[in-house]
């Protein structure tokens, strides 16, 4: 790969191809290396993905950070060794990469590798560490006893506070008022009107990142899938991918155009929910009966096309679980043509009526500026004009042969969310045709080999929210040594932060509802 | 707009004033609609009308659900019990905002270290008699996750469980029938 736009010349030319499902280069740098590189690659806007960190004292003595960018090009890998082990750091990416924030103190706390930045102090309160295992604790460095269990303490949490005259705090969570996960949101008030809100997420953190190393190679796909249960065919696809980079499996062209249909289901169930849920947040009641009668139709369809309602064990290294029948096949394109029939229908009524579009419009404003300087990701971005879709960008099997049409918005608001689901609804219906149309006779799995060890690999997929990740680094005999997976969440939780500034309190499970990120997700 | 001018045009205008008076509701003609006969509102008679409440209706069950750290794919099925196939709330069971309204907490995945805390709180925001239904294979037992340094795995290892429902995710007629079992095992 030519990285033609990129000052930092080490990097064309010490970047060595890197097993993906797109173009993807991996790069070594030293400190000042990477600290250039992050200056260099904010200069030409490339997209930051995901920061991670390793432990590789057992192999060399060092710890690694891992951080991942899109670029015209494709996907860059830059690796950080850190021999420094007794107090291991490293240059911050927050200042050019606001994203990174949270993520940095994701990586001291499973870590304890600290980010350091010049001319600004960074954050050092816990994200994911609460109060669950004691500080100077690291889980995810190799001498730590992932099976160990410790009592929960109490630890006080500051959050930043507003003054003013009549300014008060509303707290809510981490139990919330419905059928939600689990977070905390602190907001600073006057009357009705937010001046600040800070989350706290975190909640739902299980140790999923350690129980990758305790799987082998071969099952850990079930694992990826339950990441986040919306995204489950994104995350299992994309550990797959991985792995099937890393291992040179060739997926029949039958199974990758499945796999392409079941995640258009999945994008399709979710837009279909949340179009129901956001008519319902905004009073209007009729939207969630029909919403949910049809996603409730396509999820009896996913029975009979796929084996299941919710697709967590249908992506399989190598392939799919389940071939599609003959008679799902023409289930299928029934389903395909009532959805857009009453989905259309159901959108001149959202369009036309009046209550509904005051709620959605002007509410929840993320405008493009903010989106493409803080970095925002998938539906979240496409709303605010940021046009990046990985179907179209860097196309993998099959989305190399079905032109994927591009769906943007530029308001920024509820209402362009609400906009954006409608559009990307309408063309995976008709990328779902398109796959039915063209699908392959032939296998639905190929044998997937053992990997070497110490193979790294990188496989992206845009889930419904947008670009999941997995970074997989097998070990010996069937081993997994190091697995990240990354949710786009972790980009768009800091902008709903900014979204719903100067909206009021009673706007906010509206605006909330029309972000609809995971908390699993980017729990971890 | 036009979609819905022409609809309303379709329709009538719903709400406008009756043109004609029915005779037997104006309030000046002699013949009123029939009301009930105010009765004594002393406890006795009260407690004897909720008798005859639940004689006619059955009975009522407010349901609390608090994610204890699941992967968010129980919660999906969770709001399929309400929409219009399953219809769970229209045959009066009701999802509540507040532990202090619940009869029964319906909780998911294993319960993370981090919301431990959390959910025993909420518990016990409970009042008295109180159901416990653990949701999905990692609310039964820990599923996929177990027990590491971050999750204690199945509900129980917190909270006392009537019923688990197993599944990942369960499907809404498993759910409701879990929910069914918990309720006839507590009344038997
Ligand atoms: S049981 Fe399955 S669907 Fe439910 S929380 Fe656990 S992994 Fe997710």
């Amino acid at each position: 790969m030519n990285f033609a736009s990129l000052n930092s010349a080490k990097l064309a030319s010490s970047g060595k191809t890197l097993p993906s499902n797109i173009a993807a280069t991996h790069a070594i740098l030293d400190r000042a290396e990477w600290q250039r590189a992050i200056g260099d690659l904010r200069a030409i806007d490339a997209v930051f993905l995901s920061l991670w960190g390793a432990d590789d004292f057992d192999r060399d003595g060092s710890f690694s950070i891992y951080a991942a960018f899109l670029l015209a090009e494709g996907a860059l890998v830059l690796q950080h060794k850190i021999t420094d082990v007794i107090a291991p750091s490293y240059p911050s990416l927050a200042r050019a990469f606001p994203a990174a924030a949270r993520m940095e103190r994701a990586v001291y706390d499973l870590f304890g590798i600290v980010s350091v930045s010049v001319g600004h102090e960074s954050d050092q309160r816990g994200w994911l560490r609460h109060a669950g295992w004691p500080e100077g604790l690291y889980p995810l460095r190799r001498s730590f006893d992932g099976a160990q269990q410790y009592p929960v303490q109490s630890e006080p949490y500051e959050f930043v506070q507003v003054e003013g005259n009549g300014v008060h705090e509303i707290a809510v969570g981490p139990v919330h008022a419905g059928t939600i996960e689990p977070g905390h949101f602190r907001f600073s008030v006057v009357g009705e009107k937010v001046l600040r809100l800070e989350e706290r997420l975190g909640y739902t953190h299980k140790g999923t990142a350690k129980l990758f190393e305790s799987l082998t190679q071969t099952e850990a796909h079930r694992l990826a899938a339950r990441l986040s249960g919306d995204s489950a065919v994104a995350f299992s696809w994309a550990y797959c991918a991985a792995l099937e980079a890393i291992t040179a499996t060739a997926v029949p062209l039958r199974a990758s155009s499945l796999r392409a249909l079941a995640l258009e289901h999945e994008r399709i169930a979710n837009h279909l929910g949340d179009l129901g849920a956001l008519g319902n947040d905004a009073g209007f009641a009729l939207g969630l009966t029909h919403f949910s009668r049809l996603k409730e139709d396509l999820l009896r369809v996913n029975v009979a096309a796929f084996g299941a309602r919710y697709l967590l064990d249908y992506i399989v290294p190598g392939g799919v679980a389940v071939d599609l029948s003959k008679t799902a096949h023409a289930l299928l394109e029934e389903q395909y043509r009532t959805l857009a029939h009453e989905v259309a229908g159901l959108r001149a009524i959202y369009d036309d009526h009046g209550g509904l579009q005051d709620r959605f419009r002007e509410a929840g404003r993320l405008t493009p500026e903010l989106a493409q300087d803080l970095g925002a990701m998938g539906l979240i971005a496409r709303a605010s004009g940021v046009a990046h879709d990985l179907r179209i960008d860097h196309p993998w099997a099959p989305y190399d042969v079905l032109a994927t049409q591009l769906i943007t918005q530029s308001d920024g608001d509820v209402a362009a969310r609400v906009q954006v689901r409608f559009d990307d609804l309408s063309e995976s219906l008709r990328l779902c045709q398109t796959l039915l149309n063209t699908l392959a006779t032939g296998p639905i799995q190929a044998e997937v080999a053992v990997a070497n060890s110490d193979q790294l690999g990188i496989a992206l997929i845009e889930g419904w929210r947008g670009p999941v990740m997995i970074a997989l680094e097998c070990g010996a005999h069937n081993s997994i040594r190091r697995c990240h997976a990354h949710d786009p969440s972790w980009q768009n939780w800091p902008l709903l932060e900014y979204a719903i500034l100067g909206n009021i309190v009673p706007d906010f499970p509206l605006i909330n509802k029309s972000f609809n990120l995971s908390y699993s997700g980017q729990d971890g | 707009m036009l979609t819905i001018l022409s609809r309303m045009i379709r329709t009538g205008i719903l709400t406008e004033p009756r043109t004609e008076q029915n005779p037997a509701l104006s309030p000046e003609s002699g013949s009123r609609p029939r009301t009930a006969a105010p009765l004594n509102e002393d406890a006795a008679t009260v407690e004897a009308l909720q008798r005859e409440l639940w004689k006619t209706l059955g009975r009522a069950l407010c349901i609390r659900h608090v994610d204890a750290g699941s992967c968010n794919g129980c919660e999906l099925e969770i709001n399929a019990i309400n929409n219009p196939y399953y219809n769970l709330e229209g045959m009066g069971i009701k999802f509540v905002a507040s532990p202090r309204h619940a009869d029964l907490l319906l909780v998911t995945g294993p319960v993370s270290v981090n919301m431990e805390e959390a959910l025993r709180r909420t518990y016990d925001a409970m009042p008295n008699p109180k159901l416990v239904v653990a949701l999905g294979d990692c609310g039964a037992c820990g599923g996929i996750f177990g027990k590491n340094y971050a999750s204690r795995g199945g509900i129980s290892s917190i909270l006392p469980v009537d019923q688990t429902i197993a599944g990942c995710p369960p499907s809404p007629a498993a759910i409701i029938t879990g929910i069914l079992q918990a309720i006839s095992s507590a009344a038997r």
